[in-house]
């Protein structure tokens, strides 16, 4: 494996690893945050202790989420010199705020939440964890800022060494890329938080244990996950899958397996792509739908990947079509479940379906590997760009770090984290067999 | 104008990380030492527990401010310190995890562990930080392109042909552990009550006279070794208030050693006096090369354009404003001596 190889599976397998956290952290705040209203609202302690055992989980998963996101901000300038050096000027803004706005309220607060309950009485804690929800939310805002810049670059002048040098402020905030990437990650966030709470809901359920929270878990999970899961198809989704196709057309066509431009495109739901033969293998399709979602036209043109040069195409087309195709064909999947569930939830026979109770159980994985396959389908979409347009892959490495170097630390990582998932799920598994009730 | 503010600004917030997470790192150390049972190991870190975390994100946003002040600086020496910077970044987890995992299952083969991870992980913390510190003091090979790459170790001397680790870095590293060290002690002593309280007083005393000659050691190294240092204190004598900082605080460790509140912000001046004397005797270099007097990175070889510059102090300033409330409210929220009733 040559050097570029080794630096990019590097960052791809740490922050891979790292946004497993995250997800459920940035989800599971928002339902922290819904469950100590209840709380106060109703001055009932059962949500108090939902909220403390939840606030235990998060816990875990928020250490996790640090110790694995620090390596990310450091592999910007150990693996990523080049690009480091001449974008720092612009995608340093977005990283220093979120360390300066968000990770100090974040951190501040969890303290606060987690130990100070006591100390600060009911609403003050209830406002500590709407600053920790806050801190979590803000985060994900300037990550996904960084990232909509190296999408779509805006707000910057080139010097005259290359380096690229911030020109407007507001343009890096007001990037239009970033306002429906970020909506359509934080709602995937707030998915994967609704299936997790509903499915060990389910679980205690299903084991008749703590069977009372089982159902709060199950009924705040169902309609979070109901309302969520819909947002994330639409408008979210739609919006994000437009400014593809607008800003980035040659991913679109890569996504969607389209080597020929075509009027009345199809829509491929399943099949293989041949890049060397530039045909779909096995297509099942629906005809002209992809020309309607994009356009709302029938009959529009998409362009296909043969309208542009292949040294602009994505460099690994099967790799982002099939996470394409995963992510979408999961959501659409999710939103039957939760749709399913919120039924029988309003029909008052939910708690008594077991069969739907052992669906919910077992949708577990399923959000992260949608959340997983959306972020894999935008950033090898991306390729053979680092920054869209601006700078391509190669160029932005370090280049006095040898491969032997970078896999000698890929390795380590891979070892490390192979224990840290070990752990995470042993702790996990401790917390759900504990339970909410206090020992 | 501009890159110097915002020299003093990263160098304000790596300072204040040390000192924050030097105490944390201090007291995981102390913790081996200190704490027979499983309820004072408890206690320990519970003077830590809180706020660790929080103490951590200086780290990270300093690094953050530093890649957007700096970039050129991030870029080259992030990737010429690969190895010890990862290994750091290792060691950051072990210790992360192991101060939030070890109260989650009680047994006597579980909470054991990973109280030696967080101690053996805090102590190389503080090696590998001093180290850190003796390099960019020493000097790297910076090329013309402003980039080099650092191994390990080389022949363990301070010539052209250097690594991380020569007998200048090592002794540097050392004098970081012992500064760490009773740093972390006077904290749990200033957080903790009766026997455990001594104790850590105890260390504190003695890792105090090992400081003395480490300090007198490693000043008369780096003034050998850097010939820019006393260049610049030559240069502009006012700078002399730095180490006067240090002595002092210093001095004042020792003078009010049975006093509670009063050893810790010595110790704590102390740090915030060496590393601004290291500062203000490299400054405008944050980088020298060792190869070249006139090569290196300055901070105005490495500063992003102006206008970016400027646009951040207006979002930096009021952010750490705000910042600086959170920790007044979480440290006053946690004030005091830690019992151990108050589990949650």
């Amino acid at each position: 494996m040559d050097a570029l190889t080794i630096h990019r599976l590097h960052f791809a397998f740490t922050v891979t690893f790292h946004y497993i956290f995250p997800q459920l952290t940035m989800g599971l705040a928002l339902l922290l945050v819904v469950l100590k209203t209840m709380a106060l609202r109703t001055g009932d302690e059962h949500y108090n202790r939902a909220a403390r055992f939840w606030a235990r989980i998060f816990a875990i998963n928020f250490a996790m989420g640090v110790v694995t996101g620090i390596p990310m901000e450091f592999q910007f300038g150990t693996n990523w010199s080049r690009f480091s050096k001449s974008a720092g000027g612009v995608i340093g803004q977005t990283l220093a705020m979120e360390g300066v706005f968000s990770f100090f309220l974040e951190s501040s607060f969890l303290g606060l939440f987690l130990f100070g309950e006591k100390k600060l009485g009911p609403k003050r804690h209830w406002v500590a964890g709407f600053l920790v929800f806050l801190g979590a939310w803000l985060s994900g805002f300037f990550i996904v800022a960084t990232d909509a810049w190296m999408q779509h670059p805006v707000g910057y002048a080139l010097g005259p060494h290359g380096d690229i040098m911030l020109s407007s402020f507001w343009a890096l905030m007001l990037n239009p890329w970033l306002f429906w990437q970020y909506l359509h990650n934080m709602i995937g966030a707030v998915v994967t938080g609704a299936f997790v709470m509903a499915a060990v809901g389910a679980f205690y359920l299903l084991v008749k244990r703590h069977e009372q929270y089982g159902r709060t878990f199950v009924r705040v999970g169902v309609i979070a996950g109901m309302a969520s899961t819909v947002l994330m198809l639409f408008p979210t989704g739609d919006q994000q899958g437009k400014n593809i196709a607008f800003y980035q057309p040659v991913t679109l066509a890569a996504m969607e397996g389209l080597f020929a431009t075509e009027q009345g495109a199809p829509l491929a739901l399943i099949g293989q792509p041949d890049v060397d033969k530039r045909r779909l293998d096995n297509p099942i399709e629906v005809p002209r739908a992809l020309s309607f979602l994009t356009y709302q036209r029938w009959k529009a043109e998409i362009k296909g990947l043969d309208a542009f040069p292949p040294d602009r195409w994505p460099d690994n087309i099967p790799l982002l079509y099939f996470s394409y195709h995963i992510m979408v064909g999961l959501g659409t999947i999710f939103v039957a479940v939760m749709l399913l569930s919120a039924i029988e939830l309003w029909r008052g026979r939910l708690f008594a379906q077991r069969k739907l109770l052992w669906l919910l159980m077992l949708s577990v994985p399923f959000p992260y590997i949608a959340n997983t396959a959306g972020w894999i389908t935008a950033e090898v979409g991306r390729q053979p760009w680092l920054i869209y347009g601006l700078m391509r892959t190669p160029a932005g490495v370090s280049p006095h770090v040898s491969a032997g170097n970078a896999l000698f630390t890929l390795i380590g990582f891979m070892g490390m984290y192979t224990v840290l998932a070990m752990l995470f799920l042993l702790l996990v598994q401790h917390e759900i067999e504990h339970g909410p009730e206090p020992a | 104008m501009m890159e110097t503010i915002w020299f003093m600004l990263v160098a304000v917030m790596i300072a204040v990380y040390v000192v924050l997470d030097g105490f944390d790192l201090g007291a995981g150390i102390v913790q081996l030492l200190i704490a027979r049972t499983d309820s004072e190991r408890r206690q320990v870190l519970r003077t830590i527990g809180p706020v660790w975390d929080g103490n951590e994100v200086w780290l990270l946003a300093g690094g953050g401010t530093l890649y957007f002040a700096f970039p050129a600086l991030y870029a080259s020496s992030f990737s010429g310190f690969y190895l010890p910077l990862m290994m750091v970044l290792w060691l950051l987890i072990l210790r992360g995890i192991s101060i939030e995992f070890r109260n989650h299952i009680d047994s006597v083969v579980w909470k054991p562990f990973w109280d030696v991870v967080f101690g053996g992980a805090s102590a190389l913390l503080a090696i590998f930080f001093g180290a850190a510190l003796g390099n960019v003091v020493r000097g790297v090979p910076v090329d013309d392109a402003n980039e080099f790459f650092l191994p390990l170790w080389t022949n363990f001397g301070t010539g052209r042909e250097v690594g991380i680790l020569d007998w200048y870095t090592v002794l540097i590293a050392v004098a970081a552990f012992a500064t760490l060290m009773v740093h972390g002690a006077l904290w749990v002593s200033l957080k903790t009550e009766d026997e455990l309280e001594q104790r850590a007083r105890k260390v504190a005393l003695a890792g105090w006279w090992s400081l003395l000659p480490l300090t007198v050691a490693i000043t008369w190294c780096s003034f050998a070794i850097q010939p820019r240092l006393s260049q610049s204190f030559a240069a502009r004598p006012w700078g002399y208030v730095f180490p006067l900082l240090a002595v002092s605080g210093l001095i004042g460790m020792r003078a009010m050693h049975r006093r509670d509140l009063a050893p810790f912000l010595c110790s704590s001046l102390f740090i915030v006096g060496m590393l601004t004397s290291a500062a203000f005797g490299l400054f405008p270099y944050v980088l020298p090369s060792n190869l070249d007097p006139r090569l290196g990175l300055t901070v105005y070889n490495a500063a992003a354009a102006p206008y970016g510059l400027k646009v951040g102090l207006v979002w930096f300033i009021p952010g750490m404003l705000l910042t600086t409330c959170y920790f007044v409210y979480t440290y006053r929220s946690f004030a005091g001596k830690v019992s151990l009733e108050e589990e949650r």
